[in-house]
């Protein structure tokens, strides 16, 4: 580990000490983002079975709708590694390609979660139909917005990339937006089990 | 470490992509297909999650790189720590003995008696 | 127009209260004498430039400390007024919904904008001396954090003439708080007041856990770290862990009361208990996050003033990691009464009395390092004094209420009242003034005035054991907490307890008397070693330059600036002065804040399209911030000479 302390070497994202402190800086702030994410997983939990009159999750998740949403986020947590890569590797078309690609599957995602939304609603669970489905929205939707937010993010980033090219500032900057999407993906896997896999099973 | 990553070919990626998708698989049939008990398969697919959750962090993340590394993991466990806390400890301390046991909510507890919240 | 008169007059402002009329003219006036001022003595572009848009740690801190005294006041008015009710029976000084509304703008104002801006204030000034750095790790996300707070502070605040103040308790428990019971923008002001200061808290939280762990001076290893640093380090990790859990419980009764969800609703089959347990997931970890760098601030200033090193570093800090960790496992201690199973209430008993231990080893290394000490008594060192045996009733009484069985007695009873407010007042405040007085010097370049100081502390320190003493009692006596009138039987203890209040008072209009008369009387301080210190922030001049050091020293032990004092050392080593590199100023923060603040007003009176422009305003604000690639500038060499040689009056 000692040698990763030279400023001098490595990828440009860790050769300055601001870059450095900036991505620790967002290393605790996902840390943060973790515990938030853990108390909507909590308010879901305490309010699974409080389905009221409406419909119970059973009835309306589908696995395959939710098997595809997931492969999608997957895949684009996979494609925005390749896009570090290449960044890594210096090559800011590789980067800027391998980036667009995974912002086209976080579209993907987000469309697919907004008719999942819709066609709930339609079906009689909205936020405002039960306990459970509260929970449900709140902690979905909050995870959307998050991939909403991320991908506004990473297209100020492209303009910013195409404008200056690959210097410690942008690769920091881009790096953190990785370590952003990434994260959104943990967040995900655990969407998918504790509130779709499970909700189906009980 | 970082020296790897200037190689062409993106190894701990595409074994890391391929990880998650068989693993996403395994938890899906598991939950649907494989007829275990509720508990068994609650369990097995939650491991199967954190598993998932650690390729991205180690895999894709690269959260040991830099002199942060330490502090990154350190950050990460404490997290998961009170994640768990907060997840657990919210259903243990709101379901039992507190829970007017609702349908569906799998809760066999004993139950306290109520009569105390009267005070 | 003439529906949008009546729509002020009855909904938009508070009517119908004398007090509350007195409270608005006198908000006008100084709102006017303000501006009168600012604008006669030509002092606006002055106030943006040195104060609005600074990123400087130091002015940051002063600005918390100032706001955070002005919140201490306004706790304090309504503390008074509530004593004031309650001194005899039968009073009508306040009616029952005027008291609930005074109790719950107590509570939240001096935890949420006292006391945390209060210590973070501090944090600010003195963790980047107290390490060697040049500010903090991240000095924008800084202001953005103290404008946060401020404009949090704001929304609060003007609730009482504006829409009409929260009434559900500082707990804000629904469903007392929720739509069905509590209709109008005056619970969605605790809501979102809450909301845009927790942002800046946690941003903070972020800022001086890379501040401490990336910035220290060269040779500063953790175990030489000064013991306020350390403590600031521990809340700042208990900060980044709780406060999102506030975030979201706040967000969720946000959404409860304005888009109609049932998290906490009655109807639904939501839970309203679900509100408590989120709660307190925060907010104990919250009651470490001041209390914590108020050890912090005693053991510096007991270490300085009995001129000893500190007794048991090693074990104050691992005392402190372990409590922080317990921190986060001990919250239903506060719903016992909830009525959850035996095994979950003995659980949290059990680890509730164990936050005793590492509490009990802290007042055994503060003794330790009296012990045989040469102690001088000036002001700092009277309130840490003070503090040790306060502390000790308020912990004792602590862990009374932490057994599950007995808490059913003191539950929601004038016992808890003491109990907190003998740890929050002798630990967070009295730890608030210790520190302002032992670090007065370092910020302003003069002492407060021992005599008033000491004044002050007793009048403060007498009336504070003589107002909550006999809340004990009370409680035992069966008075009940947040009660608006109290029985004849409780009568002369509640007087004892008004003329405890009213002392406390004399000692804080003193305390803020001192201010003044230090600043126009106080002999100025030439060098920047004011109390004899041990940490490295007393190594600076005074003023401290907005660089803090010309020269950062090499650390070779604890109690840096000890050893360098030994070896006749200073932070100004002429060979070695090199351009230093600093942030620009920058004035987003602050726009930024004032639209959040303009969307959350929206939010508190369900305007969705105003909630919905200050949005807007805030994403323009983040997006200019992406394009801007400022660097900062350097220092020149020559303006570090020359800067350090007027300070040092020619020495070296």
């Amino acid at each position: 580990m000692s040698a990763d302390t030279d400023l001098t070497t490595g990828p440009l994202e860790y050769r300055s000490h601001e870059g450095r402190m900036n991505i620790l800086g967002f290393w605790i702030f996902i840390g943060a983002e973790v515990a938030l994410f853990s108390t909507l997983f909590a308010t879901y939990a305490v309010m699974f079975g409080r389905t009221g009159d409406s419909p119970v999750p059973a009835e309306l998740f589908e696995l395959p709708m939710v098997l595809i949403m997931t492969f999608l986020l997957l895949t684009s947590s996979f494609t925005c590694g390749i896009a570090i890569h290449e960044m890594r590797r210096g090559s800011l078309k590789g980067l800027l390609t391998w980036l667009a690609i995974t912002l086209v599957l976080g579209l993907g995602f987000l469309g697919f979660e907004i008719y999942e939304f819709v066609h709930y609603i339609h079906e009689g669970a909205s936020l405002q139909s039960s306990a459970f489905w509260s929970g449900f929205f709140l902690l979905t939707g909050t995870h959307g917005l998050h991939v909403l937010l991320g991908i506004s993010w990473a297209t100020l980033l492209i303009v910013q990339l195409r404008q200056r090219g690959l210097t410690p500032v942008t690769s920091r900057k881009m790096f953190i937006v990785g370590l952003y999407w990434h994260f959104l993906d943990v967040i995900w896997i655990f969407i998918f089990t504790s509130v779709y896999l499970i909700g189906m099973v009980v | 470490m970082s020296s790897e990553h200037s190689e062409g070919f993106p190894k701990k990626h595409i074994v890391g992509f391929i990880a998650s998708i068989v693993l996403t698989i395994v938890a899906a049939w598991a939950a649907l297909s494989s007829g275990l008990p509720t508990p068994w398969i609650i369990t097995a697919i939650m491991v199967l999650a954190v598993i998932q959750a650690c390729i991205q962090l180690f895999m894709f993340m690269h959260m040991t790189e830099t002199d942060s590394g330490g502090i990154q993991v350190g950050n990460m466990l404490q997290a998961f720590f009170v994640a768990a806390v907060v997840v657990a400890g919210s259903i243990w301390t709101m379901s039992f003995g507190y829970s007017h046991n609702h349908d569906g909510g799998g809760n066999d507890a004993e139950m306290e008696n109520h009569e105390d919240m009267d005070h | 127009m003439e529906n949008f008169i009546n729509f002020l007059v009855d909904d938009f402002f508070v009517t119908g209260e004398p007090l509350i009329y007195g409270a608005m003219v006198s908000m006008a006036l100084v709102s006017i004498a303000i501006v009168f001022v600012l604008t006669y003595f030509k002092k606006w572009g002055y106030l943006w430039r040195e104060w609005l848009t600074t990123v400087d740690h130091k002015k940051i801190g002063i600005m918390y400390i100032i706001a955070a005294i002005a919140m201490l006041f306004r706790g304090g008015v309504d503390g008074l007024m509530m004593r004031i009710q309650l001194t005899l029976p039968g009073m009508e000084f306040l009616d029952s919904q005027h008291y609930n509304e005074v109790f719950t703008t107590h509570g939240t104002i001096m935890i949420i904008f006292m006391a945390m801006p209060f210590l973070i204030g501090l944090m600010n000034y003195i963790i980047p001396l107290q390490i060697g750095a040049r500010d903090v790790a991240f000095p924008f996300l800084n202001a953005v954090s103290f404008w946060s707070f401020a404009f949090g502070a704001l929304l609060f605040n003007i609730s009482f003439v504006i829409g009409g103040s929260p009434d559900a308790g500082w707990t804000n428990y629904a469903p007392m708080a929720g739509e069905n019971l509590n209709p109008g923008p005056s619970q969605n002001y605790y809501l979102m007041g809450l909301q845009v200061a927790g942002i800046g808290t946690l941003a903070t939280g972020i800022n001086f856990l890379v501040t401490i762990l990336k910035m220290r001076a060269p040779g500063m290893k953790m175990m030489r770290l000064p013991i306020f640093t350390w403590s600031s380090l521990i809340t700042s990790i208990i900060i980044v862990f709780a406060f999102p859990i506030l975030t979201v419980a706040l967000a969720l009764m946000t959404v409860d009361r304005i888009f109609g969800s049932h998290f906490f609703t009655l109807t639904g089959e939501g839970m309203p208990m679900m509100w408590a347990n989120l709660f307190w997931l925060w907010g104990h970890p919250e009651v470490y996050i001041v209390i914590l760098p108020a050890f912090g601030i005693f053991s510096e200033v007991i270490s300085t003033f009995a001129r000893k090193q500190l007794f048991g570093y090693k074990a104050m800090v691992i005392s402190m990691v372990i409590i922080a960790g317990l921190s986060f496992v001990v919250w239903v201690h506060h719903f016992f009464t909830m009525g959850s199973g035996a095994a979950v209430n003995s659980f949290f008993s059990v680890t509730t009395m164990l936050i005793a231990v590492p509490t009990g080893v802290k007042i055994f290394n503060w003794l330790g390092t009296m012990y045989k000490g040469r102690i001088r008594f000036d002001t700092p060192m009277l309130w840490s004094l003070a503090f040790i045996p306060c502390f000790v009733i308020g912990g004792v009484t602590g862990v009374m209420l932490a057994m599950a069985a007995a808490d059913y007695q003191y539950h929601n009873t004038y016992f808890l009242v003491a109990h907190f407010h003998y740890v929050l007042i002798a630990g967070t405040v009295f730890g608030c003034f210790a520190g302002l007085t032992f670090w007065y010097p370092k910020m302003f370049g003069h002492k407060m005035n021992e005599k008033l100081g000491k004044i002050s502390f007793w009048f403060f320190m007498i009336g504070f054991n003589v107002c909550f003493l006999p809340m004990y009692f009370l409680g035992f006596a069966g008075m009940p907490r947040r009660t608006y009138t109290i029985e004849p039987e409780w009568m002369p203890l509640s007087v004892t307890a008004s003329v405890g209040a009213a002392l406390m008072a004399i000692g804080f209009a003193v305390f803020v008397y001192n201010i003044y008369y230090s600043f126009r009387y106080s002999p100025r301080e030439t060098q920047g070693d004011a109390w004899d210190g041990r940490a490295l922030e007393w190594a600076t001049t005074t003023p401290v330059p907005y660089y803090n050091f010309a020269t950062v020293p090499k650390i070779e032990g604890p109690e840096a600036y000890w050893i360098m004092k030994s070896k006749g050392e200073t932070t100004y080593d002429k060979e070695k002065v090199e351009p230093i590199h600093m942030p620009s100023d920058s004035g987003i923060p602050f726009i930024m804040m004032a639209f959040m603040f303009v969307g959350s007003f929206g939010l508190v009176w369900e305007w969705i399209w105003m909630a919905i422009a200050g949005l807007i305003g805030v994403l323009v604000c983040m997006f200019i911030r992406s394009f801007d690639y400022d660097d900062g500038f350097h220092v020149s060499v020559e303006e570090i000479k020359e800067t350090e040689e007027k300070a040092r009056g020619g020495e070296k």
